[in-house]
C-alpha cells in the first residue's frame, strides 16, 4: 500500500475533528487552547500534503507562517489564562462569562 | 411735486418711532415729554405734506398722480414692484389719518400726562400712524397686507398698553385673534389673485377685473376673501366682538385707532378694491348685507350699554356698517347695470369714503369727549356721571356737536354722508334701506342717551362737585387746554366736514347746501332722528317715562341686547371651548397621544421586548459562539456544494 494524498487528508480531517470537538466541548481553557493548536496543525498537515503533491511551495511557506502565529498565539493565550486564573481562581470556560449581559 | 413727498409722509412718523424707541427711551428717559413733541412735530409735518399732496392731486388730470415705482424683489420670472398710489382716495385718507392723528397726539399730552410709559405710548402711536399711512399709500396688495398687519400689531400693543390689567391683556389678545381670523381670508384671497393673475398690483387687478379677465366664481371668492379681511378689521358682523373689548386701551387710542382710522381701513380696502367687488354681484351683495345688518345689529347693543366707551364702540361698528352698506348698494347698482360703470365706480367710493371722512372727525371727537369725562370723573360708567354740563362746558359743547353730527341733523357733517348712503340704499336695495333707516332712529336714541346720562341732570358719582374747593378728594373740573383745544378743532370739523367737497372730489355727486332739504328722504331720516332724541329726552332727562318700567316691559329684548346676543358666549364657550377644545383639539390630542405617541412608544417598546428575547442568544460563552460559527460555516459550504 502506497501512502497517497488521501491518507494525509484523512489524518488531517481526523485531527481537525478531534480539535474541533475539544474546542467546543471541553471546559478547561488550557485544553481548549491545546485543541485549537491541534486544529491548526491539522491544517498544516493538509497544506504540506497539498504542497507536496502539487509541487507548489506556497503551502509549505504557509505552514511555517501558521506555526509562527500559533506559537505567538499560545504565548498570548496562556498568558491570558494565567491572568484569569489569578483573578477568578478557575480556568473553567463556562465560568469565565465576563462578556455575558 | 417731488416723488419723495408721499414717501416722506410715511417715513416721518416712522422716523419718530425709531427716535423714540432707540434714542429717547434708552438715553433720555428722564425727559419723556420729548417723545410727545417729536411725535407731534413729525405728524404735523406729515399733515402739511398731505395737504400738498391733496393740492397736487386736485390739479392733476383725473385726480391721479403717477409715481415712479421700484423693482423690489425679483424671484425667477416674478418681479414685485414697490410703489405708492397717489389718487383722490389716497389723498383724502392721508388727510384723515394725519389730521386726526395729530389732534389725538396733542390731546394725549394731557390725557397721558404722568403715565410711567409715556414714551412707549408715543412710540406705538407713531408706529401706528406710519403703518396706517403706509397702508393708504401702498400700491400693491403685498405691501398693503404688510401694513395691514402692522396696524393690527399696533392695535394689539395699544389695547394692551396697560398690560398689567388682566382685562386689557385679554382684550388685546382677543382683538388680535379675532382680526387674525379675517386676515386669513384676506391673505388667501391675495395669494389666490396672484396665482390667477400673476400680479399683486392693485391697479392691474382692478383693470383685469373690469375687463373680465378674472371673473365668475373665482372673482367672487377672491372678493369675499378680501372682504373677510375688511370684516375683521372693521369689526363687522360676525367678527365684531373684539371692538367693544378693545375699549380697555387708553381713550385717545380708541379715538385714533378704534374709531377714526384703523377700523376704517376695512372700508378703505373695499373702496380701494371697489372695481373688483363691483364686477361680482354676489360680492357686492355680501358687502351690502353684512354692512346693513351690522349697522342695525350693533346699534341695538349700543342702546343698553352703561359704559360710555362701549356705547361709542358699538356706534362705531354701526357706522362702519353704514359705510360698507354705502359701498355695497352702489356696487349692486353697478353690477346690475343700473349705474354706468365709470360713474358708478367713483360714486361707490365717494359714498362710502365720504361717510368715513365725516365719521373720522365726529367719532374721534366723541371718544376724546369720553376721555375728557373720564379724566374728570375717573370712570366710564354713565350711571356714575350726570350733570357734567355745568363743570365741563367745553367738553359738553363739543360732545353735543359730535352727537348731532352723527345722528345726521342738517346741516352738520353726518347728515350729508348718511343721506347719500340712504338714498342709494333706497334706489338699489330697499330691504337694506329699511334696516338703515331704523338704525337712524336707534343712533339718535343711544347717542342722546349718552348725552343726557352724562351731561344732564344731577351728578350721581362720588366725587366732589364744587370745583376748586378741594376740601375732600379730587374735584370735578374741565380738562386742561391741551385736551380741550383738539376737541374744539374736531368739533369745528364735525360741523363743517360735510360741507367740504369731498364727495365730488372723489367723483360722486354733490348736493347744494339748501337743496338737500328738498328731498323727502332728508325729512324722513331727520324726523326719525328727532324721534330718537325725543325718546331719549323723555326717558333720561325729563323722566316722563320710567326707564325701569320700560326695561321690565321689554325684559327679553333688554337681556338680549345687554348680553350682546350672547355672541361672546357663543364664540368663547361654544365654539372655542365646546367645538375647538372639547371637540377638535380633544380629537387632535387623542390622535397625538394615542396614534403619534403610540407609534413612537410602540416602536421603542417593541424593540425593548424583542431585545429581551434576543439577548438570551448572547450567552457570553465563547464555545457557544464557536459552535454557531461552525454551524454557519457548514451551512455556507453546504450551500456551495448544493447550489454552486
Amino acid at each position: 500500500m502506497t501512502v497517497g494524498l488521501e491518507h494525509f487528508l484523512i489524518l488531517s480531517a481526523i485531527l481537525f475533528s478531534i480539535g474541533l470537538y475539544g474546542a467546543l466541548a471541553k471546559r478547561n481553557a488550557v485544553v481548549i487552547l491545546m485543541c485549537i493548536e491541534i486544529m491548526l496543525n491539522a491544517v498544516n498537515i493538509a497544506m504540506v500534503a497539498f504542497s507536496r503533491y502539487s509541487h507548489i511551495i506556497t503551502g509549505q511557506v504557509f505552514a511555517i507562517f501558521i506555526m509562527v502565529v500559533a506559537a505567538a498565539e499560545v504565548a498570548v493565550g496562556l498568558a491570558i489564562i494565567i491572568t484569569i486564573y489569578r483573578s477568578r481562581e478557575t480556568v473553567d470556560a463556562e465560568k469565565i462569562d465576563l462578556m455575558k449581559w | 411735486m417731488p416723488s419723495g413727498v408721499p414717501l416722506a409722509i410715511f417715513l416721518l412718523p416712522f422716523f419718530s418711532f425709531i427716535v423714540i424707541s432707540f434714542v429717547i427711551r434708552p438715553f433720555l428717559n428722564s425727559k419723556p415729554k420729548l417723545s410727545g413733541y417729536i411725535t407731534i412735530a413729525s405728524i404735523g409735518t406729515a399733515l402739511i405734506l398731505s395737504f400738498w399732496v391733496l393740492a397736487e392731486v386736485s390739479n392733476a388730470p383725473g385726480h391721479v398722480l403717477s409715481m415712479p415705482d421700484y423693482e423690489w424683489l425679483v424671484i425667477g420670472d416674478t418681479v414685485i414692484r414697490l410703489g405708492v398710489t397717489v389718487d383722490a382716495l389716497a389723498a383724502i385718507m392721508l388727510i384723515v389719518v394725519t389730521s386726526v392723528s395729530l389732534l389725538v397726539q396733542v390731546y394725549s399730552q394731557g390725557y397721558m400726562r404722568g403715565d410711567p410709559s409715556y414714551s412707549r405710548y408715543f412710540a406705538f402711536m407713531s408706529l401706528f400712524t406710519a403703518c396706517m399711512l403706509g397702508l393708504v399709500l401702498a400700491d400693491n396688495l403685498l405691501f398693503l397686507y404688510v401694513f395691514w398687519e402692522g396696524v393690527g400689531l399696533c392695535s394689539y400693543l395699544l389695547i394692551g398698553f396697560w398690560f398689567h390689567r388682566p382685562a386689557a391683556a385679554r382684550a388685546a389678545t382677543k382683538a388680535f385673534l379675532v382680526t387674525r381670523l379675517g386676515d386669513f381670508g384676506f391673505l388667501a384671497a391675495i395669494l389666490f389673485l396672484y396665482f390667477k393673475t400673476g400680479t399683486f398690483d392693485i391697479g392691474e387687478l382692478q383693470s383685469l377685473a373690469l375687463m373680465g379677465a378674472i371673473g365668475g366664481t373665482a372673482l367672487t371668492w377672491a372678493a369675499i376673501g378680501v372682504f373677510s379681511g375688511a370684516v375683521g378689521k372693521s369689526a363687522q358682523f360676525p367678527l365684531h366682538t373684539w371692538l367693544p373689548d378693545a375699549m380697555e386701551g387708553p381713550t385717545p387710542v380708541s379715538a385714533l385707532i378704534h374709531a377714526a382710522t384703523m377700523v376704517a381701513a376695512g372700508v378703505y380696502l373695499v373702496a380701494r378694491m371697489f372695481p373688483v367687488f363691483a364686477s361680482s354681484v354676489e360680492a357686492v351683495t355680501t358687502v351690502a348685507v353684512i354692512g346693513g345688518f351690522t349697522a342695525i345689529f350693533a346699534a341695538t347693543m349700543g342702546l343698553v350699554m352703561n359704559d360710555i366707551k362701549r356705547v361709542l364702540a358699538y356706534s362705531t361698528i354701526s357706522q362702519l356698517g353704514y359705510m360698507m352698506l354705502g359701498l355695497g348698494v352702489v356696487g349692486i347698482g353697478v353690477a346690475n347695470d343700473a349705474i354706468a360703470l365709470e360713474e358708478g365706480l367713483a360714486l361707490g367710493v365717494a359714498v362710502g369714503m365720504f361717510h368715513l371722512f365725516n365719521h373720522a372727525f365726529f367719532k374721534a371727537l366723541l371718544f376724546l369727549g369720553a376721555g375728557s369725562v373720564n379724566h374728570a370723573t375717573g370712570t366710564f360708567d354713565m350711571r356714575e356721571m350726570g350733570g357734567l354740563r355745568k363743570v365741563m362746558p367745553w367738553t359738553y359743547a363739543s360732545f353735543l356737536a359730535a352727537s348731532i353730527s352723527i345722528v345726521g341733523i342738517w346741516p352738520l357733517a353726518g347728515f350729508w354722508s348718511k343721506e347719500g348712503i340712504l338714498d342709494h340704499a333706497w334706489d338699489h336695495q330697499t330691504a337694506l334701506f329699511f334696516l338703515a333707516i331704523i338704525t337712524v332712529f336707534l343712533t339718535a336714541f343711544y347717542m342722546f342717551r349718552v348725552v343726557f346720562l352724562t351731561f344732564a341732570g344731577e351728578y350721581r358719582g362720588s366725587k366732589d362737585v364744587d370745583s376748586g374747593a378741594g376740601a375732600h378728594g379730587p374735584s370735578l373740573h374741565e380738562s386742561p387746554l391741551v385736551m380741550v383745544a383738539p376737541m374744539g378743532v374736531l368739533a369745528i370739523l364735525a360741523v363743517i366736514s360735510g360741507w367740504l367737497p369731498v364727495s365730488s372730489f372723489l367723483g360722486g355727486e354733490s348736493v347744494s347746501f339748501f337743496g338737500a332739504l328738498a328731498s323727502p328722504m332728508a325729512w324722513v331720516s331727520m324726523i326719525l332722528a328727532a324721534g330718537g332724541i325725543l325718546l331719549a329726552y323723555a326717558l333720561y332727562s325729563a323722566k316722563w317715562l320710567s326707564v325701569e318700567s320700560l326695561r321690565r316691559r321689554f325684559a327679553p329684548l333688554h337681556t338680549l341686547f345687554s348680553r350682546k346676543y350672547w355672541f361672546d358666549e357663543l364664540y368663547e364657550r361654544v365654539i372655542v371651548v365646546r367645538v375647538l377644545v372639547d371637540g377638535i383639539f380633544a380629537l387632535f390630542n387623542w390622535f397625538d397621544t394615542r396614534i403619534v405617541d403610540g407609534i413612537v412608544n410602540g416602536v421603542a417598546g417593541g424593540t425593548v421586548e424583542a431585545g429581551k428575547v434576543i439577548r438570551r442568544v448572547e450567552t457570553g460563552q465563547l464555545q457557544a459562539y464557536a459552535i454557531a460559527i461552525f454551524v454557519g460555516v457548514l451551512a455556507i459550504v453546504a450551500c456551495f456544494l448544493i447550489f454552486g
